[in-house]
């Protein structure tokens, strides 16, 4: 394979990343959303691997792999046993409307790419030109992270924002070292664990897992 | 065996450390622990006094180093002979109020357990003796917070009143603002010693032999002068002190008056005339101000209290302003190339530091036994406890007439000393200063009649006449040790009336090593009998043949009266055909103060409200009156209350950023990461 095919295939592939994030910025529904992050780490599970047989980085499958066994199949699942257990029927309300938060998304995405201009003029890597997709996706998750309401659609996008940064290092470094690498997919699990046992509190304790209610825990002056 | 007084004084802050330890494993038997632990502390308090005084008559200075502090930071001790004076007026009132407490504290035991006040009462002087023997501002500090601490949970130590807590509170506040102050100070002049390139200018060493520059030797001396003011309660920093120190326990106020404050004191002298050493003469006219200040509206504070513990707080802010009244001249004429003068003020100031722990050790000792006794501290409600506590009455009168500067006693000595100085000012070069500074000297005067009146007041009140309240309590004399520490204390100040040239000759190491010249030559110049400071035709004073004099007069007058059987009667009041003439119609301490309130008035705050019962039949025949008097502080008004009111606005403006929604709080890091990027692009 060489080197031009590679760069077309990681650009189309951070496309895909990047569709999947506006993707869950505009699903309101739960499942649609798990389903989308699914699918988002799939891409990035397949753009490492691609990216390590380029770069000759052997180590790129390992994360590959674990991406994809942690980030396609257990946090999914996880989200999922979460959901059925919590009984979430209803569609995610969001705070700002949903057009609005595309046009925010995309204005990020123009930020994205003016921010990173000088890194992709210096650099010669082959995935050079997805960086600033990355960088995007990391806001997008932010962005959902502000725009909605629901407890898990929160952690929904922590971890699209952790997708973010996985893809802006493989992208942007042909990815961080191995040790570096498992540490964060363990954090992420853990984080995944804590939160779901913080659901079931939140809900005890609210009724509910909008986390607007928490702002009743706010001294009052 | 060869003994160094700094290895003796480090054995008593060791002695100090070890008790505090032991108290915790003792606080089962409170009984044991209270006899054992102040027992060391006095036995280290006397080992300590030793130390010092030792240092200062020898005139020797000791350098240690210890192998403890930060990495590559060791702490240091020096004990020269202006250290070694403030360590004997440390240990010498510990020691006394240590052998107090043995006493005082049992009473304590049976209200509540005293381990806590046992523990930090150790600390506490440990505290003191440090900040003394600290020659690097790192240790120095330490010390400072360690005494500071201590101190605040001694005034915690009766916490379940809402009025004790709050003081405590706004002692650690103050305590802390000074703190720092003294921190960026000794910040400012290590940094110039090394040109902020190192550490190693945290010795006092270092910035003794450093040469500063005008501008930032200012700013290290207003720093520092701040720091140590607001500890010592000078005005307008005095708030905390009228709060903190009557609701302490008794024996921690005396010390906390008493020594706790000439610890700053030590300070000033310490950064002024030691480390810093060259300075203009605004330098002292600024001290001789706040001094002036402090002095003479620290008395007319005192005398409005009603409050005998309050009243002795104040009168601390009062003499704390006499001593840095004598600094201020001493800088003054240091500034001016006359070290002589500089001597003689310096003498008087750290005189007056020495008589003041003396005598207010006494009275707040006496307030603790009156206490004790009468569980009563608003004197409105006290009277004629002079026949039931004869002892402690006599040595609170002790401690009255000393802190009211009359002779035969100690406050004499140094006041006029003080007015020597005062009156010596015309050699200045400046024609201004000629005529400014002697009109201080007008209101040290002042200050003088005041404090005797307030302790006219105070003694009057609570010990003469008839018990104010509805029942006499049963009253008993107090106990043996505390007897004890208050005899020790009047006969202290005694000496120091009668015999000052002794004493001047002894502390003339001190003025000798800060301003190059000691008055001993000529203030002993006619052997012990006569005190000259200057010159004999001048003014002299001895201190033997006055009090051999008001001796004689108080033995003849003693004799004529009680020699015949009879010649005192007592008889019924004279009702000046009114009857029925009830203990409360005694002069109260009120209307004791109220012309001096009336001339006064302007310095405070006064709400006075008369109301009538409106119950009565007409105006002229009122059944009933209510009289309500609240008198305060304006300082608080002005000062301290826009502070509190800024700082609450500020608290109330940033506590909107704290919505409670994890939306908003996410919008901040969004922004922020946003906006960085930009800027940082």
């Amino acid at each position: 394979m060489n080197l031009h095919i590679a760069a077309q295939i990681n650009s189309f592939l951070a496309a895909l990343v990047l569709l999947t994030a506006f993707g869950m910025l505009v699903q309101k529904r739960v499942y649609g959303l798990i389903h989308l992050f699914a699918w988002q780490g799939f891409f990035l599970s397949l753009n490492t691997a691609i990216v390590g047989f380029v770069a000759d980085r052997h180590h790129l499958y390992i994360s590959s792999v674990l991406t994809l066994s942690l980030k396609v199949f257990l946090l999914p699942y996880i989200l999922h046993v979460l959901i059925h257990r919590l009984k979430i029927r209803k569609e995610v309300e969001t705070i700002v409307n949903i057009p609005t938060t595309m046009m925010i998304g995309i204005a990020l995405v123009i930020f994205s790419y003016h921010l990173t201009a000088p890194v992709r003029e210096l650099s010669n890597l082959v995935t050079r030109s997805t960086i600033a997709v990355a960088l995007a996706t990391v806001m997008l998750g932010l962005l959902m992270m502000i725009t909605r309401k629901h407890a898990v659609t929160q952690i929904i996008g922590f971890l699209a924002l952790e997708n973010g940064l996985f893809f802006a290092a493989t992208s942007a470094t042909y990815g961080m070292p191995l040790v570096v690498e498992l540490g964060v997919a363990l954090d992420v699990l853990i984080a995944a664990f804590i939160f779901g046992i913080f659901f079931f509190h939140i809900n005890r304790t609210f009724d509910s897992l909008d986390v607007e209610q928490m702002a009743r825990l706010k001294e009052g002056d | 065996m060869n003994i160094a007084p700094i290895e003796l004084a480090g054995a008593a802050v060791i002695l100090l450390l070890g008790s505090a330890v032991l108290a915790m494993f003792l606080s089962r038997f409170q009984h044991l622990l209270v006899a054992v632990s102040f027992s060391l502390a006095s036995v280290a308090s006397l080992v300590a006094l030793v130390a010092g005084a030792w240092t200062v008559s020898s005139n020797i200075a000791n350098q240690a180093v210890m192998a403890i502090g930060l990495p590559d930071l060791p702490f240091h001790l020096r004990l020269d002979p202006l250290a070694g004076f403030f360590l004997t007026i440390v240990g010498g009132l510990s020691f006394f109020v240590s052998i107090y407490s043995l006493g005082y504290v049992k009473g304590i035991i049976a209200q509540r357990p005293v381990t806590r006040l046992v523990v930090f009462y150790a600390l506490f002087l440990a505290g003191m003796f440090m900040v003394i023997l600290a020659d690097d501002a790192l240790f120095f500090l330490v010390a400072w917070e360690v005494m500071a601490a201590a101190s605040y949970f001694l005034v915690l130590f009766e916490d379940e009143h809402l009025e004790n807590r709050r003081a405590a509170f706004l002692y650690m506040v103050v305590a802390h603002v000074g703190a720092i102050a003294i921190l960026l100070s000794f910040g400012v002049m290590a940094g110039l010693v090394t040109g902020f390139e190192g550490f190693h200018g945290y010795t006092f060493d270092a910035m003794r032999q450093a040469e500063y520059t005008p501008a930032w030797a200012t700013a290290a001396f207003l720093l520092s002068f701040f720091g140590f003011a607001a500890k010592a309660g000078v005005i307008p920093l005095h708030v905390w002190l009228p709060e903190a120190h009557p609701v302490a326990p008794s024996n921690v106020s005396a010390l906390m008056s008493g020594v706790m404050l000439k610890t700053a004191i030590y300070g000033i002298v310490r950064v002024t005339f030691d480390l810093i050493h060259v300075f203009p003469w605004w330098w002292g006219a600024l001290v001789l101000m706040l001094g002036l200040i402090s002095a003479v509206l620290g008395v007319l504070f005192a005398l409005m209290q009603n409050d005998l513990k309050r009243l002795l707080a104040y009168s601390s802010v009062e003499n704390i302003g006499i001593v840095l009244i004598g600094i201020g001249l001493a800088m003054i004429f240091t500034s001016f190339q006359l070290p002589l003068l500089a001597a003689l003020a310096l003498t008087a100031g750290l005189y007056h530091a020495l008589n003041h722990a003396m005598f207010k050790g006494l009275l707040f000792m006496g307030a603790g036994g009156v206490l004790h006794a009468a569980h009563e501290r608003n004197m409105e409600k006290m009277g004629g406890l002079i026949h039931m506590l004869p002892w402690t009455s006599g040595l609170f009168l002790v401690g009255c007439v000393s802190i009211s500067g009359l002779p035969p006693f100690n406050g004499f000595v140094s006041e006029w000393l003080t007015f020597q100085a005062f009156l010596l000012s015309p050699s200045l070069p400046s024609p201004l200063m000629k005529l400014l500074i002697p009109m201080g000297a007008a209101l040290l005067a002042l200050t003088a009649a005041l404090s005797a009146a307030c302790f006219v007041k105070a003694f009057g009140v609570t010990f003469l006449g008839q018990w104010r309240g509805q029942h006499a309590p049963q009253i008993h004399e107090v106990n043996w040790p505390m007897k004890l520490g208050m005899i020790m204390a009047a006969v202290c100040c005694l000496f120091l009336g009668i015999l000052p040239t002794l004493v001047i000759d002894w502390m003339d190491s001190v003025p000798e090593h800060l301003v190059g010249s000691k008055i001993s030559t000529t203030a002993g110049a006619f052997g012990w009998m006569w005190l000259t400071p200057v010159a004999r035709e001048r003014a002299s004073y001895s201190g033997p043949m006055v009090f051999f004099v008001i001796l004689a007069v108080i033995v003849i007058a003693y004799l004529i009266l009680h020699v015949k059987k009879g010649s005192i009667k007592r008889v019924p009041l004279w009702d000046c055909g009114f009857e029925k003439v009830t203990q409360r119609m005694q002069y109260t301490s009120t209307s004791f103060a109220m012309p001096l309130r009336r001339i006064f008035g302007f310095f405070f705050s006064i709400r006075e409200r008369v109301k009538l019962d409106p119950q009565a039949a007409h105006r002229a025949f009122p059944g009933k009156m209510h009289y309500a008097l609240r008198i305060r502080d304006r300082f608080w008004g002005w000062i301290y209350k826009p502070l509190v009111d800024a700082s609450f606005l500020m608290s109330r403006l940033v506590g909107k950023l704290q919505q409670g929604r994890i939306q908003t709080y996410l919008i901040y890091s969004f922004v922020t990461i946003i906006f960085l990027l930009m800027v940082t692009r």
